[in-house]
């Protein structure tokens, strides 16, 4: 039963185009990209924190660093999604590896603490940049191709969105269950045992890393072409904090719980926020008993885990 | 004469003013059990972290299998062959107890770095894994998440952990601790077939056991080994019949 939740939830989001919306159809499967959009950065973040046990607090710098490689290739007039994708893999893996491995130095709080503080560079850095508008952010001028076609537009950036997120979550969970996976759990749950196992417990870490920025940056290129738009913004720490809040909420670990997660979130925000702009106030409590009462998170819910 | 499986010289460690151990020399040869005792606090577990490589020594070396290793990373030194169990029971509490053995299989069965096929269908490692398992008596548990096993199953667990590894030294650091006589009767058995595969340091307070198993004891006291022999030259000497003996009867 429970091996069919994923199935479930990836067929809903594939039948939502077909819905009788009406005049609402736009704002429905712009909300939805969005969700899988953030379900995918919360995703890849669940391989770090979930399935590698690393709390990162600076895993929005990888949105933005996807984003930018949108802006950087568009002010030079490349828009081949092929290219604009590994420019930003390129760049998120490198800065994954070279900041990982300093913040795997450390533990616990330490390395919540200088994750965010490399995110904050990034954040600050983004800012500078006066050639791409500084903090006011800078403006597309046209969404990426795909081998020439202008296929991230209305109904194509949906789709485009779910066919990422269903290859990403796929390769989620062949990480999860190959070896390498069940090492980085090993690490994990006790990173003395397994070193005395003999696993290399920062060379795993600092692997899932890579891969989870990596994948996080396809989120940053596909948030920036489904707005057009391009600011610092993407990569503040307030970001990096909902996302940690979508796969805890989600149920960590879980792989299919983060898109839970930030459906949640979003649309949460999204009601709230008609409501009342101190969603935030309401926000925080209504986290704190979902955190109490579903303890393996949204994806726990109906059958336990553990 | 060929070096012996692990040999320690000169090994110093301090924390402030406290020297954990002083100038020790300790050899394992290949093929026997070595038993270490001594009262509480006399450094024994910091010994065994000094060669596991979890804490760095002062001073001294530490050669394995004819390798330095002092100031090699714990994980290489698991790939050497050297395998352990800890004082306090240490095992992969949300893996299943099958899962924790095939995965202490798969570490030291090539690179970790295999990102397709699922681990768990492993054949290989899960029936080397029930093999070792049922050595210690576990198999009738094999499905059982590991975090709700008993201590003493847990340390079973570890056990068969650290077998399932196929070490060249076994370091155990109070394996009978709080183990009824039937279970200790059964781990001393177990530990006397494991010695022809696999050299032994043991650390124990379970005197019959130490007596029964060791080829060599050496007695530590506040961090200096005061006495070194065979077990029948250990039981007559009159400083450790005076600094450990007399206490622990
Ligand atoms: N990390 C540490 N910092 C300070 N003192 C320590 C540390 N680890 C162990 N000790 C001290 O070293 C002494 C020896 O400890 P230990 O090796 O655990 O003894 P044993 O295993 O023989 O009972 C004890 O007095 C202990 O308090
Ligand atoms: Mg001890």
């Amino acid at each position: 039963m429970r091996r069919l939740v994923p199935v479930v939830l990836f067929a809903v989001l594939a039948a939502v185009p077909f819905l009788p919306l009406g005049q609402e159809a736009n704002f429905v499967l712009l909300l939805v990209s969005r969700v899988m959009v953030f379900g995918l950065a919360a995703l890849s973040l669940d391989l770090l924190l979930g399935v590698g046990g690393m709390v990162s607090f600076g895993h929005a710098a990888y949105l933005a660093i996807g984003a930018y490689a949108v802006a950087v290739l568009d002010a030079n007039d490349i828009t081949d999604v092929g290219v604009v994708l590994a420019v930003a893999m390129g760049a998120a893996g490198v800065f994954a590896l070279a900041t990982g491995a300093i913040a795997l130095r450390t533990r616990g709080v330490n390395f919540i603490m200088i994750t965010l503080a490399f995110a904050q560079m990034v954040f600050f850095a983004f800012g500078a940049l006066s050639a791409y508008g500084g903090d006011d952010g800078y403006s597309l001028a046209a969404r990426n191709t795909v081998l020439g076609w202008p296929l991230l537009k209305g109904r194509g950036y949906y789709w485009a969105c779910l066919a990422v997120l269903v290859v990403a979550y796929l390769l989620c969970r062949m990480l999860a269950a190959s070896r390498f996976g069940r090492a980085l759990r090993a690490v994990k749950q006790n990173p003395a045992r397994a070193a005395a196992m003999g696993f290399n417990p920062v060379a795993l870490q600092l692997v899932a890393m890579v891969v989870g920025a990596m994948l996080c940056s396809v989120a940053g290129v596909l948030l920036a072409n489904g707005a057009e738009f391009v600011s610092p913004a993407y990569g503040t720490w307030q970001r990096s904090g909902d996302l940690l809040i979508m796969v805890i909420l989600g149920g960590a670990g879980s792989l299919h719980g983060a898109i839970f997660g930030s459906a949640f979130v979003l649309l949460l925000e999204e009601g709230l926020g008609r409501a009342t702009e101190h969603w935030r106030l309401v926000f925080g409590p209504l986290l704190v008993l979902c955190v109490i009462f579903f303890r393996g998170g949204l994806a726990g819910i109906g059958g336990r885990r553990g | 004469m060929a070096e012996a499986l692990l040999a320690i010289a000169g090994l110093s460690k301090r924390y402030g003013a406290l020297t954990v151990t002083h100038a020790l020399d300790l050899e394992v040869v290949a093929g026997t059990i070595h038993a270490i005792i001594g009262p509480n606090g006399a450094g024994k577990s910091s010994l065994i972290h000094q060669i596991c490589g979890t804490v760095r020594p002062d001073e001294g070396r530490i050669r394995f299998a004819g390798v330095d290793i002092t100031r090699m990373a714990p994980h290489r030194r698991a790939r050497l062959g050297l395998a352990r169990s800890f004082q306090i029971t240490s095992v992969l509490p949300e893996f299943s107890v099958l899962e924790n053995v095939a995965t202490a299989v798969q570490a030291q069965g090539g690179s970790a770095f295999r990102f397709c096929r699922a681990a768990a269908g492993d054949g290989v490692a899960n029936e080397a894994a029930a093999h070792q398992l049922d050595r210690v008596g576990l198999l009738p548990r094999a499905g059982v998440v590991a975090g709700r096993l008993s201590h003493g199953e847990k340390r079973q667990l570890e056990l068969a952990m650290a077998l399932a590894a196929r070490p060249r030294l076994l370091l155990l650091d109070e394996p009978l601790a709080g183990a009824g006589p039937e279970e200790t009767a059964r781990l001393v058995g177990l530990l006397r077939e494991i010695r022809r595969d696999c050299a032994m340091l043991l650390v124990e307070h379970d005197m019959q056991a130490v007596f029964a198993l060791a080829d060599t004891i050496t007695v530590l006291a506040q961090g200096r080994a005061i006495a070194s022999g065979p077990p029948d030259a250990i039981r007559a000497d009159p400083a450790v019949r005076a600094a450990y003996l007399g206490e622990a009867h």
